[in-house]
């Protein structure tokens, strides 16, 4: 029962959290991907820095589980996925997280996206052992595999490096990345365009 | 009213942590394939069935690594489909209390509709088109933004970057094709 409570509120914090950042919102996101307002990806950038650091830097003084780590296997269909993804995400304005929340906060055009998305999740259950079959499955890089060796992880790494440092100082990466960035690559800066549609 | 970045962006890595802190780390479009099996389960009760280890089913890709999808299908009730149901109960309150959106936001997006135009039903269709294409490549890809690219990369795995790149080289140019005009 205690998993179910925090899946409640976990789960509800993410879905407020992802409308207040503007990713529910698929204006937000063409404007992210067509790189004339890199607010949103800032906050990501950001995000994973702050989640980066914390957990890596709780994990070093002994009050974060590393066995609550969990690393997807690396394979050549990770690759043609995201592709995949990247491409519906331009079009739809939604990802799977985003779409379920957005069609919370009323957005019609979500119920679509959830339609969609139920369809080629069936249409991927039905065509996976073609997949399984070309080989495109199998793991390449070692698989489950993290950049540095994080102790007491069930993890190998694809160097020696200490896994844990690493973690702490990709994050701290992430975090200056976020505040590097540009607020566009393009369109006109200072434009109307800049100001919110809504 | 859309955070600052510096505000958002430390909300939601705080709610990445928590995850990781308290279960597991976050990720969402599995539970498409758990509600695809949950829907099929109904119509032909054979499709999920018990074994002496567990559970495990007529499709293949239920039945791999060891029934695990299988057995969240026949327990609906478990911590990863409930919390995407909390999520989109997370997304009614934060509207709610944002004042809601315009009918006309609700229909579709502004960019959208700067750059295509008002038909409901063609926006409806690029979303349909869109949404299959995502999920398709979410579960080829074993994950999506939340679980690959946030978590994962959060998490320093190979994975989490090699689905990013992915993601961004078809991401950007599609967007930049399709939204030429601002909003």
């Amino acid at each position: 029962m205690t998993s179910i409570i925090l899946a409640i509120v976990i789960g509800g914090l993410f879905g407020f959290v992802l409308d207040r950042v503007g990713a529910t919102n698929p204006t937000i996101i063409g404007r992210m991907l067509n790189l004339t307002n890199l607010s949103l990806a800032k906050t990501i950038l950001l995000a994973i820095g702050v989640g980066s650091v914390l957990m890596f830097g709780g994990q070093m003084l002994g009050l974060v589980n590393v066995g609550h780590m969990s690393v997807k296997a690396a394979y050549v269909g990770v690759f043609i996925g995201g592709l995949m993804l990247g491409a519906g995400w331009a079009l739809a304005g939604f990802c799977p997280g985003t779409g379920v929340v957005a069609a919370g906060t009323g957005r019609k055009d979500a119920l679509y996206f959830i339609a969609g998305g139920l369809l080629g999740a069936a249409a991927y259950m039905v065509t996976y052992p073609s997949w399984k079959a070309s080989g495109l499955l199998d793991s390449i890089l070692g698989g489950k595999v993290t950049l540095g060796l994080v102790p007491g992880s069930k993890f190998e790494a694809i160097t020696a490096l200490p896994g844990d440092i690493m973690g702490l100082v990709l994050g701290l990466g992430f975090i200056v990345l976020a505040f590097a960035l540009p607020d566009r690559l393009a369109g006109q800066p200072g434009g109307a365009a800049q100001q919110p549609a809504e | 009213m859309t955070l600052n970045w510096k505000i958002g962006g430390l909300m939601l890595g705080l709610v990445f942590f928590a995850a990781v802190l308290l279960v597991k780390p976050i990720g969402v479009s599995t539970q498409f394939v758990i509600l695809d099996g949950i829907a099929a389960d109904l119509v032909s009760p054979d499709l999920v069935t018990q074994t002496d280890e567990g559970y495990t089913s007529s499709n293949a890709y239920l039945a791999k690594s060891g029934g695990k999808y299988a057995k969240s299908v026949a327990n609906p009730l478990n911590y990863s489909l409930v919390f995407v149901i909390a999520m989109v109960l997370g997304g009614f309150v934060s509207v709610k209390m944002r004042g809601g959106l315009d009918k006309a936001e609700r229909a579709m997006p502004a960019l959208w509709r700067a750059n295509f135009g008002d038909s409901v039903a063609k926006r409806n269709i690029a979303v349909f088109v869109g949404g299959f294409i995502v999920l398709y490549g979410a579960r080829l890809a074993g994950g999506c933004t939340s679980g690959h690219m946030m978590s994962g990369m959060m998490q320093t795995s190979i994975s989490g970057y090699l689905f990013t790149a992915g993601a961004f080289a078809a991401a950007v140019p599609v967007a930049m094709m399709l939204y030429k005009k601002e909003a």
